[in-house]
């Protein structure tokens, strides 16, 4: 294990191994204070970034920050790490590292090509000595492009996951909500429901009801019932109609038994997947979630500061070729980000390091009730992840999710980025929005009245089923 | 918009659900009213939060059944909402007042994040529950205070209980800030993870989950966790409607 001094402030501050330092090296938040790993004193802190700017990168690769023998994530981490891509960075430090991914030498091409030679650990030790411009700065250098039925990730595009949850899955609501959010042009990311009930009866009928929406109006997206792992696949057996399996997952093989999975059942999952020739060529057909605080909550963060450990899910992801993955960076609650202030940072640090990894990275820029925060502070997150080119972004109807109980973004926040930063929607879903008279050619989405909408009988039909 | 009911389909369209839907636009901004009305829900569902319980409503409508109480090692509301692992944990004081059972099932009701949802939905859940469970033994209902669902482990461990139902109420909404879950966990012991249990959530009457519906898929899932000896993701909740109504009123397995 190694051991790091740095003076600061007429001070010596002393680090115990990389877990430590990489710790007390994290801008303030509350999940690292409640696991009791956090600096100290912001002294301490700055103290401990010296001491991380002079560590090699190469560092990382001979001590891990949870053990070899006891976690499978730190051993897909190592076992796939790629040496010729890390060959061209092999000889910098963290702080080096930090300078050329700011640099103009440091383009699109050439962030791409070292993506498979970056483990999460160097990734987030080295978003811990950027400040959220610099974040900004390198993610928006990073394209990251998937596609499906829509193609996603391309340069001065915003897409969106539409979001209809209802409190008890009635198929009514979820039509209603599914077809304001169209009508304001959003879903092209996927239309994706988070069960209330999680059962498999309950799953194939959203599936199909979904399923057929989308087929009867030929939008080109993708849908998605977020169950678990283990659902989908049974759901896969009896026939419904499954585009992505969803799971959420965690940085340790301990938080990730807690979500009830491992690598193997995801790898079966994407097999039983990909077999129903749903997808487009690149086989992608994954959709995962994540977000700070996960293994912390699951009592199995082996002394890791959380968004180290977030980053190492972002390993897991990249495992397993996703069509997106997001962040649900406020969900968690004020227990692990305790204020808008650490649940922007927090969501711009999800982004680099997932962009960063080569992952479609999104998020859902959210929060709850009981943390600090409110729609101003979602405003600013919203706008700096779109400045920094995110993947896409999560809504749901008037920012308020009345199954989840938090809140999102509206539909209404994504047409304002939209105008405000000149961002569009999906190439394949503008052109639905335009055939569908929501959109106008080449330009801005227009919502239309309801009674005059093509999708007015879509309305009338969720009016009159059940 | 129209502006008139009559008029505006969406009417139709909100009748079917609480969530904020053709809302109109101001550019592409919400309306004010809009925006006001959603601070307003904000606001009160912060006030939810900071709310205390009051135990006696919920000791009252549990009553002939005994009543204990307990609390978690949290020892105020500020404390409780930044350490979760503190309101994962009984109190000292409370770890002597459980009686050690044997008992099939331990109900805990608990404030969560919400105390108005346990003050109003967790005693009808209980009592539909107890209706559909003659001959099971069961412990005196625990009303926990700064709880958490794991909390219900220790206090289902301490009570010598087979399965644990926690009674907890859920993070407020801005629509509904009073939504019970239910939480159920076979073989309660402190550790136990969050993919160990069965979850039914969203029980309120504002469009939510009827307690008479929420508490005969928890006594189907009773049931099924008893033979199999397991709750969580090894235990999917199958149950058609028809299932539900055919197992209520027998024994426990064994």
């Amino acid at each position: 294990m190694g051991c790091w001094t740095a003076i600061a402030g007429g001070e010596q501050y002393r680090f115990e191994g990389l877990a430590q330092l990489l710790a007390a090296a994290s801008p303030r938040r509350s999940g690292d204070d409640l696991a009791g790993i956090a600096a100290t004193s912001d002294a301490q802190r700055v103290a401990a970034r010296f001491a991380l700017a002079d560590l090699p990168l190469r560092a990382f690769l001979s001590e891990a920050v949870v053990p070899y023998e006891a976690d499978e994530v730190t051993r897909l981490i190592l076992d796939t790490h790629d040496a010729a891509a890390f060959a061209r960075i092999a000889h910098l430090t963290v702080g080096d590292f930090r300078d050329w991914l700011l640099s103009h030498e440091a383009d699109a091409v050439a962030l791409a090509a070292i993506s498979p030679g970056l483990t999460p650990e160097m990734v987030a030790a080295t978003s811990k000595l950027m400040r959220n411009q610099d974040l900004i700065a390198v993610e928006r250098k990073r394209r990251v492009v998937t596609a499906f039925r829509s193609t996603l990730g391309l340069e001065g595009r915003l897409a969106t996951r539409l979001q209809p949850n209802h409190p008890t899955d009635d198929l009514r609501g979820i039509a209603a909500y599914t077809l304001d959010g169209l009508l304001n042009g959003s879903g092209d990311a996927v239309i994706g429901v988070n069960p209330a009930t999680d059962s498999v009866p309950n799953g194939i009928a959203l599936l199909e009801m979904l399923d057929g929406l989308r087929r009867q109006y030929d939008i080109p997206t993708q849908t998605c019932v977020l169950t678990h792992v283990t659902n989908a696949m049974e759901i896969m057996q009896r026939g419904a109609p499954v585009d992505l399996v969803f799971q959420s997952v965690a940085g340790t093989e301990g938080a990730n038994r807690g979500f009830g999975v491992d690598l193997a059942i995801l790898r079966e999952a994407r097999d039983a997947a990909l077999s129903l020739k749903r997808a487009g060529p690149s086989g992608e057909v994954m959709y995962f979630e994540t977000g700070q605080g996960s293994a912390l909550s699951a009592e199995a963060h082996h002394g890791v500061d959380q968004q180290t450990l977030e980053a190492r899910a972002y390993a897991v992801c990249r495992a397993f070729r996703p069509l997106l993955v997001n962040t649900v960076v406020g969900f968690i609650g004020s227990e692990y980000l305790y204020d808008g202030k650490q649940i922007i940072r927090a969501g711009l640090e999800d982004h680099f390091c997932g962009k960063l990894l080569g992952l479609p990275m999104g998020v859902d820029v959210c929060y709850t009730n009981h943390a600090e925060a409110d729609g101003d502070d979602m405003d600013g997150l919203m706008t700096l992840l779109a400045a920094a080119g995110v993947h896409f972004l999560i809504c749901v109807p008037g920012a308020d999710d009345i199954m989840l109980n938090y809140q999102s973004l509206s539909f209404h926040d994504v047409l304002a980025l939209r105008t405000m930063l000149g961002l569009r929607p999906a190439p394949e879903f503008e052109d639905w929005l335009i055939r569908m008279g929501i959109a106008r050619p080449g330009g801005p989405i227009r919502p239309p009245e309801l009674a005059a909408s093509r999708l007015m009988q879509l309305a009338h039909e969720a009016g009159a089923r059940g | 918009m129209a502006d008139t009911p009559a008029q505006d389909p969406w009417a139709q369209l909100r009748a079917t659900t609480r969530a904020r839907i053709g809302l109109g636009q101001a550019g592409d901004a919400l309306p004010l009213r809009e925006v006001l009305g959603f601070q307003m829900a904000h606001a009160l569902a912060r006030d939810a939060v900071h709310a205390p319980l009051d135990a006696a409503g919920p000791e009252a409508a549990l009553r002939p059944h005994p009543v204990l109480h307990a609390r978690s090692a949290a020892p105020d509301r500020s404390t409780y909402l930044r350490r979760p692992d503190l309101g994962r944990r009984l109190h000292p004081k409370s770890l002597s007042t459980l009686p050690n059972g044997p008992f099939d099932i331990a109900f805990v009701l608990a404030d969560g994040l919400s105390a108005n949802a346990v003050e109003r939905h967790a005693a009808p859940v209980f009592r539909a529950c107890l209706a559909r469970l003659p001959g099971w033994r069961i412990a005196p209902a625990v009303i926990a205070t700064q709880a958490r669902v794991a909390l219900g482990d220790e206090i289902g461990e301490r009570l010598g209980a087979r399965l644990a139902v926690m009674l907890i109420g859920e993070r407020p909404g801005l629509s509904v800030p009073d939504s019970l879950g239910i939480y159920l966990t076979h073989a309660p012991r402190v550790g136990r993870r969050d993919s160990e249990r069965n979850c039914i959530s969203n029980i309120h009457t504002a469009g939510g989950l009827d307690p008479e519906l929420a508490a005969a898929k928890l006594v189907w899932l009773m049931r099924e966790a008893l033979a199999r000896k397991l709750t969580g993701t090894g235990l999917k909740d199958d149950a058609d409607p028809a299932a539900l109504a055919s197992t209520a009123g027998l024994p426990p397995p064994t």
